[in-house]
């Protein structure tokens, strides 16, 4: 069948979350209604990354772009666009002096900058056609690896690509797949890691709904190199989307016989199968992921040994994560040389962020390793909102740090944040403005491990809890200059202790606070103030006297009658009944009521 | 999946259907299709052009509508705009005018002047 015109809807977790599916139901309602519903195809894709914009809706083959598409303004697409052809210009996706362009997504300022390699196919095809991800070269990487090359001609492929794990730590991956196809082994097994868990975090979990199948055929790639039969995506049950498209993704693709026996006819058979974790953070840590798939509590344990050597059921096994696995067929079809030329030295290729707090445009962006903090904040991310100063960004949520606005022209790559003192990480990226309290920043991510920790070994159980409980004190007013020094002791010895990495990581954000922001822990402990208003023990809200009218409209609004006055004369707050809800401060027309 | 011809068969049939999600350096057909096309005609002419170019396997070319370009006289209007900018405009369409634009002017690269705005005008 072949259509005029294909209309794709974004069906990503943002996207359906502000409606698609009902936008996409609502449409093929009135195609069917004005007949031409053999003329237009809807399809349902991944992510297209501007989840602020959305939901997102492209037009073919005009290409119009249109965002925030709701139930009422269907109608008049299917009529103005699609029967008559008139693009809807009021809801097109662009700059606003520009609306009358219908533009293409590569022209908008958020995709310009970006290149998409792992994203490649989300928002492009629909993931629960398989057709569609083999139109467009998928599978072709699995076919000439079977048939052309041999397991370790696959390994230097990876090796000499420069590629390295986009989990977060940053390891080789190449020389991670020479250690697996080296342990010896009757059995050995590939694992995906789809834990993803940093708080903001949502690029696995974009691929897996936008692509499910490149995962899927990177890891049979794997099963190849390394000489392994069985692959286990471990995803957690949180996301239900995800989860989907990928049973549909292993349905199809053993239908087609890509996973099974034999494949394209070699000697080769690999298959794979999900396994849903509940959603502990600790499960993303690779030995309490492979516990866990085990069928037993997910708890870390000491490495060495390797998973390499003993991982999964006591197998060598390779784990690498979803946007790792997603870059591997490209790397293969265009060659290792193609991909060594993106990015820095050191960092080959691109990463994905999600891109979320104080921001423009939220949402997943993939750039090429290298580009500044300052081009996805401000060319990318269309800089703060009203008009806020950029304070800091935080990488690699709870396990990593800060970068300061004094650092926002940092290139970023695996070796420039870890100076910086944050990470890579998995690629959560918040952006926070100058209404931020770093402090209280370090208390949410710290207040998270806390939660977070198994509970296994005691410096990551005992040691974040007092931690936290230092942080607290600080908050609260109630914090002595020796109480800093604690917890940079408590820290380090944290991070060089604790059995695994979400121990050894969780002072983090601590730490990279204190080398930036050492000044406002001081004024917390020092002047019992929060510089950003933040800390409501250490925030006092004053009338000043210049600027209050007397107009009453505070008194009226206070919930507790903190606030007294008489008409037309400057009002007081009564500190003592004052809850500090900040009510009064968002109702003045005048200005006049300040934190101190 | 048992030989690369298999995995080449497919993907060729996919990206036919894909095709329309390409626009760049192709040939378009754009069909006037305000209320005055509509009445007068231009759906059928339009999936005409869909369906004949899907018959003879050319995808380098894209089937997109208009509004009203203000001859409503002439409607079915449709114009082919190729790669190079060079435009033609056919006027009074029908489906069987449409299939002979394909054959003629997409396949062989003789424009169908008989059909043409200037021929009209005369």
């Amino acid at each position: 069948m072949i259509y005029r015109s294909h209309v794709l809807i974004c069906a990503g977790t943002g996207c359906t979350a502000s409606k698609s599916a009902d936008i996409a139901e609502e449409m093929h309602k009135l195609l069917v209604d004005r007949g031409i519903d053999s003329e237009v195809k809807i399809v349902k894709t991944g992510c297209f990354g501007l989840c602020e914009k959305g939901p997102i809706m492209v037009v073919y083959p005009e290409g119009a772009t249109y965002s925030r598409v709701t139930l009422k303004d269907v109608p008049e697409i299917v009529d103005e666009h699609l029967v008559k052809g008139r693009i809807v210009k009021r809801l097109l996706l662009g700059d606003k002096e520009a609306k009358d362009v219908a533009k293409s997504l590569e022209n908008v300022g958020f995709f310009s900058k970006q290149k998409r390699i792992a994203l490649r196919n989300c928002g492009i095809i629909n993931p629960e056609n398989i057709d569609e991800y083999i139109a467009y070269d998928g599978y072709k990487a699995l076919a000439k690896v079977l048939t052309e090359m041999t397991p370790q001609e696959v390994i230097d492929v990876i090796k000499k690509s420069g590629l390295r794990g986009r989990g977060g730590a940053g390891f080789p991956t190449g020389l991670k797949w020479q250690f697996a196809a080296q342990a010896e082994g009757d059995e050995k097994f590939v694992c995906c890691n789809a834990d993803e868990g940093d708080p903001g975090a949502f690029m696995d979990r974009s691929v897996l709904e936008g692509d499910p199948h490149s995962v899927l055929e990177a890891m049979t790639i794997a099963g190849y190199a390394i000489g392994a039969r069985q692959g286990y995506i471990y995803v957690r049950a949180e996301y239900p989307i995800a989860v989907q498209r990928l049973r549909i993704a292993i349905g199809q693709a053993r239908e087609y016989g890509l996973l099974g026996e034999n494949i394209f006819g070699t000697d080769f058979s690999f298959d794979i199968d999900l396994r849903l974790g509940a959603g502990a953070f600790v499960c993303g840590e690779e030995t309490a992921l492979m516990t866990s798939i085990e069928g037993h509590r997910g708890e870390p344990r000491t490495r060495p040994p390797f998973p390499a050597v003993k991982g999964l059921f006591g197998k060598p096994t390779l784990l690498n994560n979803v946007e790792t696995y997603a870059n591997i067929p490209v790397i293969i079809n265009k060659g290792p040389e193609w991909f060594a030329s993106i990015g820095t030295e050191k960092s080959k290729g691109t990463k994905v962020f999600a891109v979320g707090g104080k921001i423009n445009n939220t949402g997943l962006v993939e750039i090429p390793m290298g580009t500044t903090l300052r081009e996805v904040i401000y060319d990318i991310g269309g800089g703060i909102p009203n008009g806020k100063k950029f304070k800091a960004a935080q990488t690699g949520g709870p396990s990593g740090g800060c970068i300061p606005a004094s650092h926002i022209d940092t290139p970023i790559d695996y070796d420039s944040l870890t100076e910086l003192g944050s990470m890579m990480g998995s690629g959560g990226l918040i952006i926070m403005d100058e209404d931020t309290c770093m402090v209280d920043i370090a208390k949410f991510f710290l207040e998270f491990t806390v939660d977070e920790s198994c509970g296994k070994c005691p410096p990551c159980r005992i040691g974040t809890k007092r931690m936290h409980e230092i942080l607290e004190k600080i908050t609260q007013g109630k914090g002595e200059e020796s109480d800093i020094e604690k917890l940079e002791t408590l820290a380090n010895n944290i991070k060089k202790s604790a059995l695994c990495g979400l121990g050894q990581t969780a002072p983090n954000p601590v730490l990279s606070t204190l080398r930036y922001f050492r000044d406002e822990y001081l004024a917390h402990v020092r002047e019992k103030k929060c510089p950003a208003g933040v800390c409501k023990a250490l925030v006092h809200y004053v009338i000043l006297e210049d600027k209050c009218k007397g107009c009453t409209l505070c008194a009226k609004k206070c919930p507790v009658g903190a606030i007294s006055g008489e008409l037309k004369k400057p009002h007081t707050i009564d500190i003592a009944k004052c809850i500090k809800c900040g009510v009064c401060m968002e109702s003045c027309k005048f200005k006049a009521i300040i934190t101190q | 999946m048992k030989s690369i011809k298999e995995l080449e068969a497919i993907r060729e049939k996919a990206l036919k259907e894909l095709s329309i999600r390409d626009n760049e350096n192709k040939t378009r057909i754009v069909v006037g299709m305000a209320t005055c096309g509509i009445a007068a005609g231009a759906r059928q002419v339009m999936n005409a052009f869909v369906d004949e170019l899907n018959k003879r396997n050319i995808h380098s070319v894209n089937v997109t509508m208009t509004g009203c370009v203000g001859v409503c006289r002439f409607e079915p209007i449709a114009e082919v705009i190729e790669a190079s900018g060079e435009k033609t405009t056919y006027v009074k369409l029908d489906a069987d005018k449409a299939r002979r634009i394909v054959a003629e002017h997409i396949v062989n690269g003789r424009p169908v002047l008989e059909f043409t705005i200037g021929a009209a005008e005369k």
